[in-house]
């Protein structure tokens, strides 16, 4: 039994016993990272020192709410000030950034302490963290098979014991698919909810941050500690941040749910089919009726993520270019010739395959055609997922069509992999709340997650129905054997 | 047919200032022409009335106050540039 089986709350009140200190809790994540980390590869950089004398700091302060002295570990592509932050990227090889993340900010407002800086996706860019500059995360369930991505990182150290919670973000589902592979519990919030403030961009129309947790109702304290609208973001939006966890009656009694066909439909697996029908049938037991509906165009989602994202990655990337930080090429004979050879040598192929899909995008004579139908398709798809959620409370599907793949099985077909993301793409092209929780196991022992999409703003009813399924079935309690 | 020529790999490739080598333009070339195929299904839908949507939430012109605030240090900002002299940022001669 780990001190991170606990849930928030319990270990607050353990704190409060003095059955366990601050420093135990610091102790036992990098205990737990030094004893499997070497095969979860979950960590790119860990922040040891610091952290342990956090938890001196803290213990000595007394604790105020319930996310004080909570390890945590942080996406590597969202800025610590003095903790080195390379977004999984050879160009960010030794960025040493000089300020925190607004996420980052209010975590340490809250009391939490980070432990270290999580695996991912190269600028998150990919579906399995293999594209990660540094080194492969494992699947704590399975080592041979991928922990999904970009957020891979964050969401198999969870999984894997090393801490309690874990920041991700999400362009396209890199906080859900992850969650889903690792069996833990990941929130993409409504777009604009958490300010990017210090988020390393991807593609700024879709990026979120959101938390990686164990249980619903730590993921509920966890956003609520991040949200609200930041003037160094023009983005976040000016909603009020909201006790999302006080809103978990486990009453869903009444509640409207929407299926879409199309995500039970063609490339699906069966055994994920069957566990979102499992998973309808426990909510119908709790009161809630669900009804097929239609998302028409759900199949062009992924095609217009590309395309749009892509673009949008080619612009943001742009910065990185040897000069003001990062890493730089020897030998250039003039500016023009320098900016090329560090970018050729700083970035991997799918970072480099997505900033040249992205210029050409939007090049002069093909911006109307590609980028710009792209955005009217994306109008059509926030269109569908308006249409519905006025008739309906949430909808819900699988958060992948498959449960997680093997190490090096799709790394070489781009579309393929890309098409791994089809059920959570259009959750982000409407900028709705998705969450994925835990549903089952596939028959090869692979968690598979279960994706429940809200209203804008709306994270407090997803949160609700989430925690009722859960509290309802058992699938969250299996931890993999490690 | 195909939709993107090794030619205009290299010219992309120049505009994204990347560097690319021979075998590099014939594998993109390939990868491209395969994702912008797949991405042309989306001509299957007429958008001829349709809006383009470039951002969700219904916000335009966010606004703060004109007040000057302390910027960030010259010091710390150097820490990461790859070569520097003399509090500035030192890089290959831009005029011939």
């Amino acid at each position: 039994m780990s001190l991170f089986d606990h849930k928030l709350t319990e270990i607050q009140s353990m704190i409060e016993k003095k059955e366990v200190s601050i420093p135990d809790l610091v102790d036992e994540s990098f205990k737990r990272i030094a004893a499997v980390d070497g095969e979860v590869k979950a960590f790119i950089t860990l922040d040891e020192e610091r952290a342990r004398k956090q938890a001196e700091d803290a213990q000595a302060t007394g604790k105020t709410g319930v996310l004080s002295g909570i390890p945590i570990g942080v996406k590597d592509n969202i800025v610590t000030k003095g903790l080195r932050t390379t977004a999984a990227s050879q160009i960010l090889f030794n960025f040493d950034p000089i300020y925190d993340a607004t996420v980052v900010n209010k975590l340490r407002e809250a009391g939490t302490i980070t432990v270290g800086k999580l695996n991912m996706d190269e600028f998150a860019m990919g579906s399995s963290t293999e594209n990660s500059s540094f080194q492969k995360t494992r699947n704590p369930w399975n080592l041979n098979h991928v922990p999904g991505g970009s957020s891979g990182g964050s969401a198999a150290s969870v999984a894997a014991g090393e801490v309690p919670f874990s920041l991700g973000s999400d362009t396209g589902g890199s906080i859900r698919q992850p969650a889903s592979f690792c069996g833990v519990v990941g929130m993409k919030p409504t777009y604009g909810r958490v300010s990017r403030f210090g988020l390393i961009a991807f593609a700024s129309s879709l990026d979120q941050i959101g938390p990686i947790t164990r249980n619903v109702e730590d993921n509920a304290h966890l956003l609520e500690a991040i949200v609200g609208a930041d003037p160094q973001d023009s983005t976040s939006a000016n909603v009020p941040a909201e006790n999302f966890a006080a809103g978990l009656t486990g009453d869903v009694k009444g509640l409207r749910i929407a299926v879409p066909k199309e995500y039970l439909g063609e490339g699906v697996s069966e055994e994920v089919r069957q566990s979102v029908l499992d998973a309808l049938k426990v909510l119908e037991g709790l009161g809630a009726t669900w009804e097929e509906v239609s998302l028409p165009h759900s199949k062009y989602g992924v095609a217009t993520y590309y395309l749009l994202a892509s673009s949008e990655a080619s612009s943001n990337l742009a910065r990185f270019d040897g000069i003001r930080y990062g890493y730089r090429a020897e030998g250039a004979e003039n500016l023009i010739d320098l900016y090329k050879k560090t970018r050729a040598e700083g970035f991997g192929d799918e970072v480099k395959r997505r900033i040249m899909l992205g210029t050409f995008a939007l090049s002069s004579g093909y911006y109307d055609a590609y980028y710009k139908k792209a955005q009217q398709v994306r109008t059509l798809i926030k269109k569908d997922f308006e249409d519905v959620l006025e008739s309906y409370d949430v909808i819900i599907g699988p958060t992948t069509p498959t449960p997680a793949f093997k190490i090096g099985e799709i790394i070489d077909d781009p579309l393929t992999m890309y098409a791994n993301d089809i059920l959570t793409i259009p959750v982000n092209l409407a900028g709705v709340p998705g969450i994925s929780v835990p549903c089952g196991f596939a028959e090869n022992g692979l968690p598979l997650g279960l994706q429940i999409i809200g209203r804008h703003f709306d994270e407090k009813t997803v949160y609700r129905v989430a925690h009722a399924y859960e509290q309802a079935t058992d699938f969250h309690k299996e931890k993999p054997e490690l | 047919m195909t939709r993107i020529s090794e030619e205009q790999v290299r010219h992309v490739a120049h505009l994204a200032r990347l560097a690319i080598t021979d075998e590099e333009v014939h594998t993109f070339t390939e990868q491209l022409d395969a994702i912008i195929t797949f991405a042309e299904q989306l001509n299957e839908l007429d958008t001829s009335n349709v809006k383009p949507t470039s951002h969700v939430l219904d916000m335009k012109n966010v606004l703060r106050k004109d007040e000057s605030a302390p910027g960030l240090d010259q010091e710390e900002v150097l820490k990461n540039a790859p070569d520097q002299q003399d509090g500035q940022i030192r890089v290959p001669s831009i005029i011939e």
